[in-house]
């Protein structure tokens, strides 16, 4: 019996956004279809993976989550080394030494350290401060200056500190992270503001500030359908490709902190922990995610695992 | 999707009889379309126009039953093709297969463990499925019956061989299992199984233009779907085009679907089987009892399934958990029943005798409740005024989430009570406790 396959026709499709430098680009975006369906029109990028480098080592991460790390944690340079190692398709520098409650770094220092990263690393980069708007606004406008010409994706800018981070990235050639919390017209706002500067609406990532597998992942799973429905019907502020910052948010969840002995019945923790992990990242892919900030290298190489996989046809 | 009054009109005899208890044909109808009438209350209807109208007014995915009594697993009723739409209906059931040549009975055993509590509700698998992988009959029919007495899951019965699935069914036939299933050339002696125990069937196509010629040539409505395709990005495809079809009232197309996370890589079938329940699947099937495995699976069903519109709330009152006395402390917390939850079962885990106020934020988590100007000092005082907290303890102390700690001041000015900051985390309450509490 014949089946006509069912095929949208969508008038618009994501921007693309281009990181690093030659010949060691990487890009994302361009889709011109949900997530996915190569039947139905062109998916020119893979989503790709990140792995996270802190500037100064983690006090609250599990030991499954040193553990592939060991030796580098007070190391930003050699760990970004390492994150290369373990197949990351960018590496992303979080600068938590700038927060006050920790070293409360200062501008320089930080960007001392970014540069170092970069220079030591050819895949591209992506550095985030510390959480603290003012301080990051602070903070990634001497980076960015540090970065100048590199391309790298820099954030998170927010309602409050885009100005300074977005004159920045257009200074010096970067594209930018805009954070807004899991509102698809938030979202849509900061956007406007950042273009309304003059910085191209393909150097924005959208960060919808996801919350983990069990903890939220509805949401962004939902404003993320929603921003990519609207992009493929042309709603040029809603294009951006988004950014998952899912490491972050899988590793407080307690299902994957919980050691074994804990709660013997939902099983060993490593297999456990690692799953939240790509779980997050793969349920959001068929979100439209397309750029998936990871902690653990085993969750880089399964998701690398599945979205090689996605990427086939599946054209009738 | 619903018919319109005057479509469903011109179908009626137009008498105007009045036997519907409707003054003419019209008002019925207008009264069949706001489904305020059914159309059984018209005795005069023609076949015809009753399957018409049946048809047209059917939701767009059948409602299938597997199983009976308290377990029974109902799928299908869906309308969107995304959630924000409206809420997805009926949860993916989550299938565990067992091969009729492993220890079927211990391996029963083991799925039945596979219960999870969260957020107040017990979650689990849904299904056990035994697979004929021994190719005997025999073996199958064995396999069945042990399953049968270990377990109360309803069962898919999963052989392609008419024989095997008639010994099957003497042994689980009368308790509505699941048979899987009929295939281009099984079709006829499947159905005629099928029909005989009025159980629900899967049909499964080499790819969707064959599964719709079967379902046609079938005439059998209790169905459940399968494409044939396996790898995750080609069911994937399929499992969009069904409901998509669906959706389009393509008719064959109209029933719950079932998915096989048979991926040899055990942790990329557990990812594949991510994709089957974000992406439509009725069913999915896993090769994996690992409750490692099954405890994210089970997650992602639950938050996909959620309704978008409603948060889930626990009510705003005075809880307590273990045996609380005046020297007990009190947790501050939020309605939203996750992170309620949260803070009662790390409060448990600490072996802590507590009181807990969640405060009614209309149900959203502590920092989006203190964005949203709903998780006030105003309205903490006035929960532990009117709770009736301060007869049950003698001392004068609140315990407040650490990412809420900018409320403490006013707090503590509004309500008179001193106030501690506690950790940010609730799984950091039972240290906390052990290092900061005294009455
Ligand atoms: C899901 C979500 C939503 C959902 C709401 C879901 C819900 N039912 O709550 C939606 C989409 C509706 C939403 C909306 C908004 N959100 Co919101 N949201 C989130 C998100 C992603 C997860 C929240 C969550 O469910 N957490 C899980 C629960 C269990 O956490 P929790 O309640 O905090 O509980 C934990 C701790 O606080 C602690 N704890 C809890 N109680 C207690 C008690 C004691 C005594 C102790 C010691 C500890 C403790 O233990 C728990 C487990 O660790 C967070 C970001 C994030 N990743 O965390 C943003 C976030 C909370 N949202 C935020 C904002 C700003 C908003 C909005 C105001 C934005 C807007 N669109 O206008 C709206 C407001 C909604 C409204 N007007 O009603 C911000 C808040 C920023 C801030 N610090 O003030 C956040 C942090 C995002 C961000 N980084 O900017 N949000
Ligand atoms: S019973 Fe049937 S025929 Fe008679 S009035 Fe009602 S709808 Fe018309």
């Amino acid at each position: 019996m014949a089946v006509t396959i069912a095929k949208e026709k969508w008038t618009s499709k994501v921007s693309e956004m281009v990181l690093g430098t030659e010949p060691n680009t990487v890009k994302v975006g361009g889709e011109s279809t949900l997530p996915f369906l190569h039947f139905e029109g062109e998916i020119p990028n893979r989503p790709i993976t990140a792995l996270e480098v802190w500037d100064l080592e983690p006090t609250d991460w599990p030991d499954i989550l040193k553990k592939p790390f060991e030796g580098v944690l007070n190391d930003p340079v050699a760990w970004a080394k390492k994150n290369v190692e373990y197949g990351a398709d960018v590496v992303a520098l979080r600068l938590m030494s700038a927060h006050p409650d920790y070293k409360n770094a200062t501008p320089d220092e930080c960007a001392a350290t970014a540069k170092a990263v970069a220079d030591a690393v050819n895949v591209p980069l992506i550095v985030i401060g510390c959480g603290v708007e003012d301080k990051d606004a602070e903070v990634l406008e001497k980076v960015g200056e540090a970065l100048n010409g590199k391309n790298c994706l820099i954030g998170c800018a927010t309602e409050k500190n885009y100005k300074t981070i977005t004159a920045t990235a257009m200074v010096n050639g970067h594209s930018i992270i805009a954070s807004s919390p899991l509102d698809i017209n938030l979202a849509k706002q900061l956007n406007i503001l950042v273009t309304e500067m003059n910085l191209a609406a393909n150097r924005i990532a959208i960060d919808p500030l996801v919350g983990a597998l069990g903890y939220g992942i509805e949401y962004a799973y939902s404003i993320m359908e929603r921003a990519r429905l609207g992009a493929l019907m042309g709603d040029k502020m809603l294009a951006m490709p988004v950014i998952c910052f899912v490491g972050q948010e899988a590793w407080k969840a307690k299902e994957a902190k919980s050691p074994d002995d804990e709660n013997p019945e939902w099983g060993a923790q490593e297999r456990r922990a690692i799953l939240w992990e790509v779980i997050t990242a793969t349920t959001f892919a068929q979100a439209g995610g397309s750029i998936f900030v990871l902690r653990h290298p085993e969750s880089v190489k399964e998701v690398k695992k599945h979205i090689d996989k996605m990427m086939e046809s599946n054209a009738y | 999707m619903g018919l319109t009054g005057l479509e469903i009109f011109k179908q009626l005899p137009k008498t105007n009889c009045k036997d519907c208890g409707q003054p003419t044909c019209l008002a019925f109808a207008m009264q069949l379309a706001s489904g305020k009438a059914s159309l059984d209350q018209c005795p005069h209807i023609s076949d015809a126009a009753r399957e018409a109208l049946d048809s047209a007014s059917a939701p767009p995915v059948a409602l299938v039953k597997i199983g009976k009594g308290e377990k029974e697993l109902q799928l299908g009723n869906e309308t969107v093709l995304f959630r924000h739409d409206k809420r997805f209906e009926h949860p993916t059931g989550i299938a565990i297969a067992v091969n009729d040549t492993d220890a079927v009975s211990d391996k029963v055993q083991q799925i039945n463990k596979l219960v999870f509590d969260r957020v107040g509700q017990v979650h689990n698998v849904n299904l056990v499925a035994v697979v004929n992988s021994s190719g005997d009959a025999g073996k199958f029919a064995d396999a069945v019956k042990t399953a049968q007495d270990n377990t109360d899951f309803p069962l898919v019965l999963v052989s392609e061989d008419p024989a095997a699935m008639e010994k099957a069914l003497e042994i689980a036939g009368a308790n509505n299992p699941l048979i899987c299933g009929a295939n281009a050339s099984n079709l006829e002696a499947m159905v005629e199984l099928a029909k005989k125990y009025d159980a629900p069937l899967v049909i499964k196509g080499a790819n969707l233009e064959e599964l719709a010629s079967l379902v046609e040539k079938s005439g059998y409505k209790k169905l459940i779907l399968d494409s044939g395709a396996r790898e995750v990005n080609k069911v994937l495809a399929d499992q969009t085009q069904i409901r998509r079809q669906a959706l389009k009232r393509f008719r064959p197309f109209g029933y719950p679907t079932i998915t096989f996370a048979d991926n040899p890589d055990p942790i990329q079938a557990v990812v594949d089987a991510g994709v089957y329940i974000a992406k439509y699947a009725g069913i999915v099937v896993m090769y994996t009892d690992n409750p490692a495995d099954i405890l994210p699976l089970i997650t992602l069903r639950l938050n996909i399934y959620t309704d978008p519109q409603k948060p889930i709330a626990v009510e705003s009152k005075l809880y307590e958990v273990g045996n609380p006395g005046p020297d007990s402390p009190v947790f501050v917390t939020t309605n939203f029943s996750l992170t309620y939850f949260c803070v009662q079962g790390d409060v448990e885990a600490g072996r802590i005798d507590a009181y807990i106020l969640p405060v009614d934020t209309d149900g959203i988590s502590v920092l989006t409740g203190w964005a949203a100007g709903k998780f006030t000092p105003e309205k903490i005082t006035e929960m532990v005024n009117n709770c009736g907290i301060a007869d049950k303890v003698s001392h004068r102390k609140l315990i407040i989430p650490g990412g809420v700690a900018v409320l403490s001041g006013k707090l503590q000015e509004l309500s008179g009570w001193e106030v501690l900051v506690g950790p940010r985390e609730s799984a950091g309450i039972p240290s906390f406790i052990k290092q900061r509490w005294s009455a």
